[in-house]
């Protein structure tokens, strides 16, 4: 028997992949006007059951229904049939086209683009939901957050009565989550229902009505917001107790490390991006460095880290430029882990040498030691417990976490008095998260000055033992952590108060 | 994951090797089916040209030995090509950095006043120099200025092969050439030794069978190729790992260059005996080798199989010319069917086929 009212119910939903049940019999309720989150770590089977509903595969088990008849979902376009719309993790739109032609495709029928009307319905919905996007400006001039807009518009322009969100968050600005959850808020009142995928607590609470926590595969339970803490989720999500208190000896600054004095640097595009730093890292403590996504991070890493010239000023690296041949050790944990942080095609153990191929143990004269190679790999696998542990694994079958733990084992390799660590917990479940942190703050308390750059500024509070704020190229502000509020940090970032 | 009838089609993120042969050979069976079709259009049975073209190449001493002759070029710019495509540096210039090799090489033996002991190793130096530099300004536009390196590199070719064409016209027309367009015969000292009863000119095969191995050591073994398989992999991670990106690309292009010009050094010296027309030296090995880099799949080693592979396809258009009187451009279909076919069946590496019927549902 099945709750009548409900929009949408899953019995005994079974999916499974090839030595593994990605969803493992789960049942769960969506009524409409409710905010229902999904929330599991990495590869706890979110991603299928969304699949599931949206008809991009079958279930091999169980049942689903819609409001209280049975259905079988066989394709996108019968999810989109029933009422069922995907806001997918990254924007599928055509970038050369404008707003309104990419919403166009996703009408039915029309063999002309039926322009015609949609402006206006367009027009409502914006009006309606409080968006703010032209609908005559070309995709890639949009920004992530209005990306995800205009697929929740093309969503509810198809009739969508129940809205799924995949990890909505984790390509917005904290100020472009919060007008998300606005709009999300409005769509309850209106009667939509949403599912809320996420394996962030933080917004979950905050936006869930009841919450769906997953565990390789299976549903461990179902909660109302009311009756949800942070721990008991996190409990939940991880199997065991996760502590969020970051027990941090204080600090014990000693020398600068690094230093910049009125540093000026140009984007890729020939743009100024940094336009006089000043800034300075001392062994033994966390800067934490907030700002909104664009005001000259990645070039300010890219200058400490050797990787860009300044076109003034100057940046020193324990007295030396960080792009001279005799730099001092620089960790880098990169913004982009898979991009940038690895070769996919080469293995584990080639990877891990990145740095340090050209010097022994690793080489001997012109020749790699491959017994040297793989002997340290096995050996910085043990340490970091890095899974798959067979060291001729290709980096790219690793998954996020691991992959950061290869990237950890290399750069913390060695000693290095300067470490940049930039989103180094983005996109990573509770787990590999607190290693990340204990690591950050082990090595600052070793010794290692330690500069964290980061978008999430719960993170950087939770870790850093000064902030410093970058706005616009220039450091905006600067205070102590235990001294530091929240309000007047983020008016720095939005550039208030300059 | 779809279903197809009773068979299920899952995606894979690697390819293994097994099933790398088993795409590629099958490729290449489509390609033959294919070019069986032109066979049959031209009026001649599939069916009795494949079992001539077979019985006179792979079974003939002769035959083979001609495949072999015409695998040398190949090797020597297929290896080039592996090692520059491996690098980033998208090489489509084999073609004339051969034909410049063989201009040094002749430049060399017709008018270097050297002892004769010497006249060979030079011009294999002065062949691997010009196919080196051929290359080397494609890739310094590339990384300088950013140029496209496939357009240079492409048409830096039809520069080699005019300024073939105007020094057998101009410069260096034979004197003993009676209206003829091409060189004087290079002396005694400057022509390659043969294997007796064959064409295959053995020093140059060896030192192409040298350049794979040695290619692939580098590349799998030393502090020098290793960032060459990072860049090629990712050159945002080389990037990143401060890694002399430019050295590498620039390196990767001298030695595809310098090796292709090897070739070009082995086909004046060790077939025709004097500089002649472009498209007589080379038959579009440069462009061949492409395929060889293709089918090899980025290892060295593999490019002495593909290379034999193509110059026996080379043989067998000896063979239709002479024995079914068909054109011997009829190679060039075949190669182009080969590489429309490996190349449309590369996604295929990434599926795996299962049976697996699907059971009764309600």
């Amino acid at each position: 028997m099945t709750e009548p009212n409900a929009l949408l119910t899953l019995k005994d939903v079974t999916k499974r992949f090839p030595g593994v049940v990605a969803v493992d019999r789960v049942s769960l309720e969506v009524w409409p006007g409710e905010v229902h989150a999904l929330l599991g770590e990495n590869g706890a089977g979110k991603t299928t059951l969304v699949s599931l509903l949206y008809g991009l595969y079958p279930p091999d088990e169980g049942e689903i229904f819609w409001r209280g008849r049975p259905v079988r979902i066989r394709s996108p376009q019968e999810a989109i049939r029933l009422g069922i719309g995907l806001v997918p993790q990254h924007p599928l739109l055509v970038r050369a086209h404008t707003v309104l032609e990419n919403l166009a495709l996703g009408m039915p029928r029309g063999f002309l683009f039926p322009t015609r009307g949609l402006e206006d319905r367009i027009a409502e919905l914006t009006r309606h939901y409080g968006f703010r996007f032209d609908p005559h400006a070309p995709v890639w001039q949009l920004s992530e957050g209005e990306k995800q807009r205009v697929e929740i518009v093309r969503a509810l322009l198809q009739g969508a009565r129940l809205l799924i969100l995949d990890e909505p968050t984790s390509v917005l600005t904290p100020q472009e989550a919060r007008e998300l959850f606005k709009v999300i808020r409005r769509m309850r009142a209106e009667g939509e229902a949403v599912i809320f995928i996420s394996h962030k607590l933080d917004e979950v609470l905050e936006v869930a009505d009841r919450i769906s926590v997953l565990r390789k595969g299976r549903l461990v339970g179902t909660i109302p917001r009311e009756k949800a803490d942070k721990a008991e989720l996190a409990r939940m999500m991880v199997g065991r107790q996760v502590s969020f208190e970051r027990r941090k000896p204080p600090p014990r600054p000693g020398e600068v490390v690094l230093e910049l004095a009125e540093v000026h640097a140009s984007s890729d595009r020939g743009l100024p991006a940094l336009r006089g730093v000043d800034l300075r890292v001392r062994a033994g403590e966390i800067l934490g460095l907030a700002g909104v996504a664009g005001s000259g991070q990645r070039e300010l890493v890219e200058v400490v880290t050797g990787l860009r010239r300044p076109e003034r000023g100057e940046v020193r690296v324990l007295g030396r430029a960080p792009w001279s041949r005799r730099r001092p050790r620089i960790a880098h944990i990169p913004e982009d882990r898979r991009r940038q942080g690895v070769a996919g095609g080469l293995d584990l153990a080639e990877n891990l040498i990145l740095h340090d191929y050209a010097r022994p143990p690793f080489a001997r004269g012109p020749l790699l030691d491959r017994r040297a190679v793989y002997a340290f790999a096995r050996e910085q696998i043990a340490r970091y417990r890095i899974d798959p542990p067979d060291p001729r694994t290709p980096a790219r079958l690793l998954s996020g976490g691991n992959l950061q733990k290869l990237i950890l084992a290399r750069e913390l390799h060695g000693e290095p008095p300067l470490i940049v660590a930039v989103h180094p917990t983005y996109g990573l479940d509770v787990g590999a998260t607190e290693l990340v942190h204990e690591l950050l703050i082990e090595q600052s308390r070793g010794g290692a000055a330690v500069l964290l750059v980061s978008e999430d500024l719960d993170e950087v509070l939770a870790l850093a033992d000064r902030v410093a704020v970058i706005q616009n190229g220039r450091i905006v502000g600067e205070v102590p952590a235990e001294a530091a509020d929240r309000e007047r940090i983020g008016l720095w970032m939005a550039g208030v108060e300059a | 994951m779809r279903r197809i009838g009773p068979f299920l089609i899952e995606k894979d993120l690697v390819a293994p090797p097994g099933r790398v042969l088993a795409v590629s050979t099958a490729a290449l069976v489509l390609a033959f089916l294919a070019a069986g079709l032109v066979f049959w259009a031209y009026g001649v049975s599939p069916w009795a040209a494949y079992r001539t073209i077979f019985s006179e190449t792979l079974l003939s001493p002769s035959g083979f030995a001609e495949g072999v002759r015409r695998a040398i070029p190949l090797l020597l710019a297929g290896v080039g090509l592996v090692l520059a495509f491996r690098g980033q540096f998208w090489n489509i210039g084999a073609e004339g950095q051969l034909l410049l090799g063989a201009v040094a090489a002749a430049g060399v033996a017709l008018f270097a006043p050297l002892p004769d002991l010497l006249k060979l190793p030079v011009m294999f130096l002065a062949g691997f120099a010009a196919g080196g530099l051929w290359a080397a300004l494609p890739a310094l536009l590339k990384l300088r200025l950013g140029v496209n390196d496939v357009l240079t590199t492409l048409m830096l070719n039809y520069v080699a092969v005019y300024l073939v064409e105007w020094l057998i016209h101009g410069p260096w027309r034979g004197r003993t050439a009676f209206g003829f367009a091409y060189s004087d015969r290079f002396p005694e000292a400057a022509m390659l030794p043969l294997l007796p009863g064959t064409y295959v000119h053995w020093p140059t095969l060896l030192v192409a069978l040298l350049a794979a191995v040695t290619a692939w050591f580098v590349l799998a073994r030393t502090v020098w190729g290793y960032p060459v398989r990072v860049t090629g992999d990712n050159p945002e991670a080389a990037r990143y790992a401060h890694m002399p990106v430019f050295w590498v690309v620039f390196g990767v292009a001298l030695a595809s260059g310098g090796l292709a010009g090897l070739a070009g050094v082995g086909e004046v010296a060790g077939v025709h005996g004097r500089l002649l027309g472009a498209y007589q030296i080379s038959l579009g090995y440069g462009y061949t080798a492409i395929i060889v880099a293709w089918l090899a799949r980025g290892n060295p080693l593999g490019a002495v199989l593909t290379a034999l592979f193509m110059g026996l396809v080379f043989a067998s258009g000896d063979v239709m010319k002479i024995a079914l009187q068909m054109p011997f451009r009829v190679t060039d279909v075949f190669n182009g069917l080969i590489l429309f076919f490996l190349i449309s069946t590369e996604r295929l590496l990434y599926y795996r086929v299962r049976w697996a019927p699907a059971r009764k549902e309600h």
